[in-house]
């Protein structure tokens, strides 16, 4: 814990959460969407919510931005009650969505300046913040040009910044960088830490692994509707146990004596995916050369060995039994 | 406030969306043309050139159409999130639709214009004084306003824009043509007289040959208003209900 106390020196200290959920629930139909989240964002923080598809993000991103009304549960953003302060709440939170949500036929400079005026801007105060906003996402020359015209990642920077328009000091991004190719997803990260460092409270969804680790202070891990553990993502790193060993086996190689070898390091039974042998190891230390010793006594070939740190995937296949990527497809599958 | 911002909004993209744009503009007077070339040779009117006939009726078929563009913009923002976003934001409530209806006001003011003008040199020409000339465009717009809520709600629970523009298409079109707005309605067969009689669109066609001809005399204006403000009293709160459900659920 002492971690997460730490990470909160940059919002205000001792203040109430800048987000916080209890008893969340909401169904569509049969399928339960939330099924009692409970969450505190702290001010100024990055929390993730990392979860495959159908998991509940968009949902609980929905409930807080007052689009979509919990069926039991309460929710508040800084203080204010999502149904009963919806209203004013909206004046103090930007929303970023998984589709670009802006006008094609508007430049980008008049879709910022719509939102800006529909913030209660004046026209002209507007337009600055617009021309502002542009520039520091790198559209200064695309500001007269139609959204329709935009690339994928130009879109999604647009969208960023109507979310910012009004300053807001909550900002919720869901799954910012779906879609993206590497490098505008790359950009996008870079423009999303740099508000942070502003001290905006982000609240981020992602089906990326590699994008909460990088972005987000804390992580909760959502699945079914659920969050399942919450943490920093050295936390969540650390239950799934230490390092990794991987081998990988040559062909015709036994598994079972590859197992039987390496049974003496492992700190939990080995697993086996095809010619991949992969399990826990106790200690970091010596363990590549001690593994390479045992598996040529024991007369097993290797291809190639690998030790390294646990991912969120890991922690994923961990914490819910299943890996993150293949819920999803499973549930692509299963709609088609 | 925010109903001007939005209503700003849909005029704006306008004339970027080329397609629209040829839909307001280009086809009702390929219509009135074809309509006066085509088929004006074959249909009598009794006391009435055919162009004095045509041009109140085809103003009226027009004007209902318009509101279109307000089905088939709102189907898309539900689509592509952008309602998600205008409810996320501190605006009020109301001003996506109201902002919507209120630019058809302006896109079918720019419609009865080119057809009016295109109807004069073609032949037309106003039996009536100024007032009733402009009590006419009034009507005319009220009567597309009424239609602007019609096609709001229709975009707001068809699942895609194709079918928000066919589901609207297959309604209405009928309508237009099973009125007084093309032939005189005693050439029609007795069911159909039936039903020409009591359609909103005879009433305002006939309305509007009355204040702009002085023919056929009647109720009409009155009736035709009524009607218009009887749509827009159904349909708006239709149209409301159905954008809050899409926030509800």
């Amino acid at each position: 814990m002492g971690r997460v106390q730490s990470r909160s020196v940059r919002g205000v200290p001792g203040a109430d959460p800048a987000i916080t959920t209890r008893g969340l629930t909401k169904s569509f139909g049969d399928v339960t969407a939330l099924a009692g989240v409970d969450l505190d964002v702290t001010r100024g923080t990055v929390l993730g919510l990392l979860g495959p598809n159908g998991a509940g993000k968009t949902t609980f991103v929905r409930v807080l931005t007052t689009l979509l009304r919990a069926d039991a549960g309460t929710a508040s953003v800084l203080g204010l009650d999502v149904v009963q302060d919806a209203a004013e709440l909206r004046t103090r939170i930007g929303l970023a969505g998984q589709y670009a949500a802006v006008d094609e036929n508007l430049t980008g400079l008049e879709n910022l300046v719509m939102v800006g005026r529909l913030y209660g801007m004046s026209r002209r105060r507007a337009t600055a913040r617009g021309k502002q906003l542009l520039t520091g996402f790198d559209l200064e020359d695309a500001a007269r040009r139609p959204v329709k015209t935009y690339s994928g990642g130009m879109r999604r920077r647009l969208d960023l910044g109507a979310a910012l328009v009004a300053n807001p000091p909550v900002l919720f991004l869901d799954e910012p960088t779906t879609g993206l190719d590497p490098r505008s997803r790359l950009a996008m990260w870079a423009v999303i830490e740099n508000l942070v460092s502003e001290g905006t409270t982000v609240l981020l969804t992602t089906q990326y692994l590699d994008e909460a680790d990088q972005l987000a202070d804390m992580i909760a891990v959502v699945d079914r509707g659920l969050v399942i553990a919450e943490g920093t993502s050295d936390e969540l790193k650390d239950r799934v146990g230490g390092e990794r060993l991987e081998v990988t086996l040559d062909d015709g190689a036994s598994f079972e004596d590859a197992v039987r070898a390496l049974s003496p390091m492992a700190a939990d039974s080995p697993s086996c995916d095809g010619s991949l042998v992969t399990m826990n190891v106790r200690q970091r230390h010596g363990t590549i050369v001690e593994a390479v010793r045992r598996l040529s006594e024991a007369g097993v070939g290797v291809e190639d060995l690998a030790l390294r740190r646990p991912t969120l995937d890991d922690v994923f296949l961990t914490l819910t039994g299943h890996a993150a990527e293949e819920r999803a497809e499973a549930e692509a599958e299963a709609a088609a | 406030m925010d109903t001007l911002v939005i209503a700003e909004r849909n005029l704006i993209r306008l004339p970027r969306a080329p397609e629209l744009l040829l839909a307001f503009t280009v086809q009702p007077i390929m219509f009135l043309l074809l309509f006066r070339y085509v088929f004006g040779g074959a249909i009598t009117t009794p006391g009435l050139a055919y162009v004095q006939f045509l041009i109140p009726g085809i103003i009226v078929q027009n004007i209902a159409f318009g509101g279109f563009v307000t089905a088939l913009g709102l189907n898309e923002d539900v689509h592509k999130g952008l309602i998600d976003r205008f409810r996320s934001l501190p605006m009020a409530r109301a001003a996506v639709l109201a902002g919507r209806t209120l630019s058809d006001v302006v896109t079918n003011s720019l419609s009865v214009v080119i057809l009016l003008v295109t109807g004069v040199i073609i032949g037309f020409s106003f039996n009536a004084d100024v007032l009733h000339v402009a009590a006419g465009i009034l009507l005319l717009l009220l009567f597309g306003y009424a239609f602007s809520w019609v096609f709001a709600f229709v975009g707001l629970i068809a699942s895609t824009p194709e079918s928000a523009n066919s589901v609207a298409f297959i309604a209405i079109f009928p309508l237009t043509f099973i009125s007084s707005a093309f032939v005189p309605v005693a050439s029609m067969p007795p069911v159909l007289q039936a039903f020409a009689r009591v359609n909103p669109f005879t009433i305002t066609v006939n309305a509007m040959r009355s204040l702009w001809l002085g023919l056929p005399p009647g109720n009409y204006v009155w009736e035709a208003t009524l009607w218009a403000i009887g749509i827009t009293v159904v349909f708006a709160p239709l149209a409301v209900a159905r954008y809050r459900k899409h926030s509800a659920s």
